[in-house]
């Protein structure tokens, strides 16, 4: 009980202040003991620079640094770009091009070497290198990148990275201004690893990281292992405090089932995925000191192929958006405490985001009904009804169950509908790649970063839609000319006035709602569950819990 | 009527085959309980769409918002947890009242009674058919095997070797998983992704083998006996020994097999269907009903346990009336089913 009590303290704390005497004392009481996490499965390869999923980029955040970082703060405060292993956030100068950082002095790698401009730049080269997924997208803006994307095995970024060994600086060139950059600097493909680091994958043998914890073991089939960094001292609170625990083990293999049981009884701190809709009620009731709902900058979606029968007409993705009662869809998710009903591309409390609902029964500002005469009508003047459209979704529980009420709705409104629900390793591709024809498909999408660029521009500029290739995230396969412009101009406002920008894309995020390539489905929320022991839970809107500010013992 | 007539009268008919297997099959008390029980499945299972239109439900449309009337009260098909944090929403559970949820709902809010009808009509449908295309195929090769010999019987048995030798279910599944998507094309027929025909093809044929090894180790028996050496030493065509002499005599191992390849097709069914590799949804079978009940285990498992009951009952039913075959067609039961 005490403990709990000191937890609660410990929360209000640091949401409203930085390192506090109190944090030390927490450190001093509660250090030390093993966090047990367990998941469902790996996510894949360890390597921070190619690894693109939630389960690890949140616990790359105790292990990983790269010259900024996203704060390691309650809510919001996640959302706050912060010096990391610069000393402190660049001076920005030529229009907007060029980023000069200072590299902190005394900084370890968890095998004892020193962290280097070397080692700065060659992370910069090795993004390149070893193809990250988004050397094309986040880091095509520097200078000589294009060169390095043609050909990785050579790159240099020659004249877009460049380091001053002496004066301990690194110096970063763009092609254009972009007022997104220190966001992409904070995630975990931009970690400064060791400059000898392997040019390839480096999947299942860990890289050494600055953080105050390493991973001393990994096998996929089995576990993670995280021990402290015994060459990790605190160089700022903000960035990369220290962590409670003296170890962390990730566990694999776990049903869902045996997952929300092992966190029961105490057998782990902490469970990865979302508890089965089962075992929810119990959850909530006998349990519900244990629960933590935050709510998350993320959509569920129908993405729409606007560039094949019945979806390129316009007048039948209306009708889809019209028949879709998101109330079903949340209730299908776990009830409205789990989700909430949206009809427009940005989630809610997101930079742009102004309510927006014109496919409802009475258009507004919110969701309050389906039309679904409306939606028959649409579908009749289309001269689309009759026509055969397969909805593919992951084949998942709640992903299928949401594709058995799409396929139902669907028909209801006269079409030919079927369902074809595919292996979750492969669904996210598949959808992706215009040689697959998918008409409709369910999927979601997390922020990156908080910017409105990275659900409208990522999911729905031209620039991110490729015929042809698994990784067309531009899965509706949307370009309007217009809209597009409007993008630009929203981007190059950035630059200097950010919140001008947003207004901006406030009308972007209109103008795609309205052309609805896509039907919103509902905006969800994370459920944390977690064991009795656990205290000093804290949830960062980027990263999520964040493991090791929490503590066992 | 005279003495001499009286006399012949009394001589006790000889009864042909059929009717002696007929009457041994009768005589058997638990294979004609498994025949009923079988019956009345399969009859209760023909009227899903009349329980249906009774009960005034639609088994393959969400009706997530449906409110039924139970004891003169309205009740959410779905109902929102209001206890301690208000998380989940949880289906009605069985009403036992026919014609209103009498098996409670699945989390489409869709009616499970319904849907276990309509689920063992497509169960049946699929393990029927699956037999007759395993039939089909093993006897046109277990004949030609075993009757033309040589090269013939060669190839013919080191394909079913090769088929053979990859497990049944692990053929299954990559079958499915292959084809599952994509359907199937091989010019003369066709069938598209998502077709029951799909199920059926892959059941029936990986469970070739299991039949044909058999039936040609018959016709190679047959092939010696006497009456067949005859026809051939009389010229009789090949294909007219086939159909006139062997056949009929491999005709009671074929029809022993049935009930036991329905009983294992069905099972063979609800493995892929619960794997989502057998009947595509919004179809239902008792293996895709399981599947639907998986996620409800803890708080509604009648929806996995109803369609469970009635594969253990149906399948238990063609067992038994398997073995009852067996001992009234071959009482010397000469069928030995393995890979020996």
């Amino acid at each position: 009980m005490r403990k709990w009590m000191l937890a609660g303290a410990a929360a209000l704390a640091v949401a409203f202040t930085a390192l506090t005497p109190a944090q030390a004392e927490y450190q001093a009481e509660h250090r030390g003991g093993t966090m047990r996490l367990v998941a469902r499965s790996a996510a894949g390869t360890l390597d921070p620079q190619i690894n693109y999923t939630l389960q690890y980029w949140q616990i790359y955040q105790s292990v990983y640094s790269g010259l900024t970082a996203f704060k390691k703060g309650a809510g919001e405060e996640g959302f706050e770009v912060v010096p990391n292993l610069a000393e402190e956030l660049p001076a920005v100068s030529n229009d907007g091009k060029t980023y000069s950082f200072k590299l902190r002095k005394g900084i370890k790698f968890s095998d004892g070497r020193d962290v280097t401009i070397k080692d700065v730049v060659a992370s910069f080269q090795r993004i390149f290198k070893v193809s990250s997924p988004t050397s094309g997208g986040f880091y095509s803006v520097i200078v000589g990148a294009d060169a390095c994307i043609a050909t990785p095995a050579t790159c240099t970024l020659e004249g877009g990275v460049s380091g001053d060994e002496a004066a301990g600086t690194v110096t970063i060139n763009l092609t254009r201004a972009d007022p997104e950059f220190l966001y992409k600097l904070a995630v975990p493909h931009a970690s400064i690893l060791p400059a000898d680091a392997p040019s390839t994958d480096a999947g299942s043998v860990p890289l050494a990281g600055t953080g105050p914890y390493f991973f001393s073991a990994y096998d996929p089939n089995k576990g993670l292992t995280m021990s402290r960094n015994p060459h990790f001292k605190v160089w700022s609170e903000a960035a990369m405090p220290d962590g409670y625990p003296d170890a962390v083990q990730y566990d694999f293999g776990l049903t869902d089932e045996a997952e929300v049981t092992a966190v029961m009884n105490g057998e782990a701190d902490w469970m990865f995925d979302q508890p089965p809709t089962d075992r929810l009620s119990e959850i909530g009731t006998k349990y519900k000191d244990q629960v933590h709902i935050n709510t998350l900058t993320a959509w569920w979606y129908a993405p729409m192929n606007t560039r094949l029968a019945p979806f390129d007409n316009l007048k039948a993705r209306q009708a889809v958006n019209y028949a879709i009662d998101r109330k079903a869809l949340v209730n299908l998710f776990g009830g409205p405490v789990l989700a909430a009903p949206v009809c427009q591309v940005l989630p809610p409390g997101f930079p742009g985001h102004v309510s927006y609902c014109p496919y409802t029964k009475d258009p507004g500002e919110k969701w309050s009904a389906p039309d679904i005469e409306k939606a028959k009508q649409l579908v009749e003047e289309s001269g689309t009804k009759g026509q055969k459209v397969t909805v593919i979704v992951e084949d998942t529980a709640v992903s299928k169950s949401i594709g058995v009420y799409l396929q139902s709705v669907l028909k209801e409104i006269g079409y030919d509908a079927e369902l074809k629900p595919i292996s979750p390793n492969i669904q996210f591709t598949y959808i992706q790649n215009t040689n697959n024809k998918v008409q409709i498909s369910v999927s979601q999408w997390y922020q990156d970063y908080p910017a409105a660029s990275n659900f409208l521009n990522v999911l729905f500029g031209c620039s991110s839609f490729t015929e042809g290739s698994d990784s067309s995230i531009n899965i509706a396969g949307f370009c309007d000319e217009k809209v597009e412009a409007k993008m630009k101009e929203a981007f190059a406002l950035a630059a200097t006035d950010q919140a001008a920008a947003n207004k901006i894309w406030t009308e972007v995020d209109r103008m795609v709602t309205d052309a609805a390539p896509a039907a919103p489905l509902f905006t969800p929320k994370h459920i944390d569950f977690v064991s009795k022991r656990l205290g000093n839970f804290q949830f960062n809107a980027q990263f999520y819990w964040m493991v090791t500010q929490s503590w066992v013992q | 009527m005279s003495a001499i007539s009286d006399t012949i009268d009394a001589t006790p008919k000889s009864r042909g085959p059929w009717a002696t297997a007929l009457r041994r099959l009768l005589r058997d008390r638990a294979a004609v309980a498994a025949l009923v029980v079988f019956v009345m499945i399969v009859v209760l299972c023909l009227l899903a769409p009349a329980y249906a239109q009774w009960a005034g439900t639609e088994p393959f449309k969400s009706t997530l918002d449906a409110v039924i009337k139970l004891n003169g009260q309205d009740v959410p098909v779905m109902e929102q947890s209001t206890e301690g944090l208000g998380l989940g929403y949880t289906p009605i559970g069985p009403t036992w009242q026919l014609g209103n949820y009498f098996l409670g709902a699945d989390n489409q809010g869709r009616d499970v009674m319904a849907r276990l009808l309509y689920g063992g009509l497509n169960s049946l449908f699929i393990a029927g058919m699956a037999t007759v295309v395993t039939l089909f195929f093993a006897t046109l090769i277990g004949l030609a095997a075993g009757f033309f010999g040589g090269i013939v019987d060669m190839l013919l048995s080191r394909f079913l070797d090769i088929l053979w030798a990859f497990p049944v279910y692990l053929l299954a599944i990559s079958l499915s998983i292959v084809l599952i998507a994509q359907g199937l094309d091989l010019g003369i027929i066709t069938i598209e992704s998502g077709s029951l025909w799909l199920p059926i093809f892959i059941i029936g044929v990986v469970y070739v083998p299991y039949v044909a090894r058999p039936v040609r180790g018959q016709v190679l028996a047959l092939r010696e006996s006497e009456f067949v050496l005859a026809a051939i030493g009389l010229g009789v065509p090949s294909h007219r020994i086939l159909l006139r002499d062997i056949l009929p005599n491999v005709s009671t191992t074929l029809i022993v097999f049935v009930p036991i390849m329905m009983a294992l097709n069905m099972i063979t069914e609800s493995a892929l269907s619960f794997l989502s590799i057998g009947v595509q949804p919004p179809d239902a079978s008792w293996g895709t009903i399981i599947q639907d009940g998986q996620t409800l285990l803890y708080t509604r498992p009648m929806v996995a346990l109803a369609p469970g009951i009635a594969i253990v009952i149906t399948v238990l039913a063609l067992n038994v009336l398997g073995d009852g075959l067996r001992d009234a067609l071959d009482p010397r039961s000469k069928i030995r089913i393995g890979r020996s």
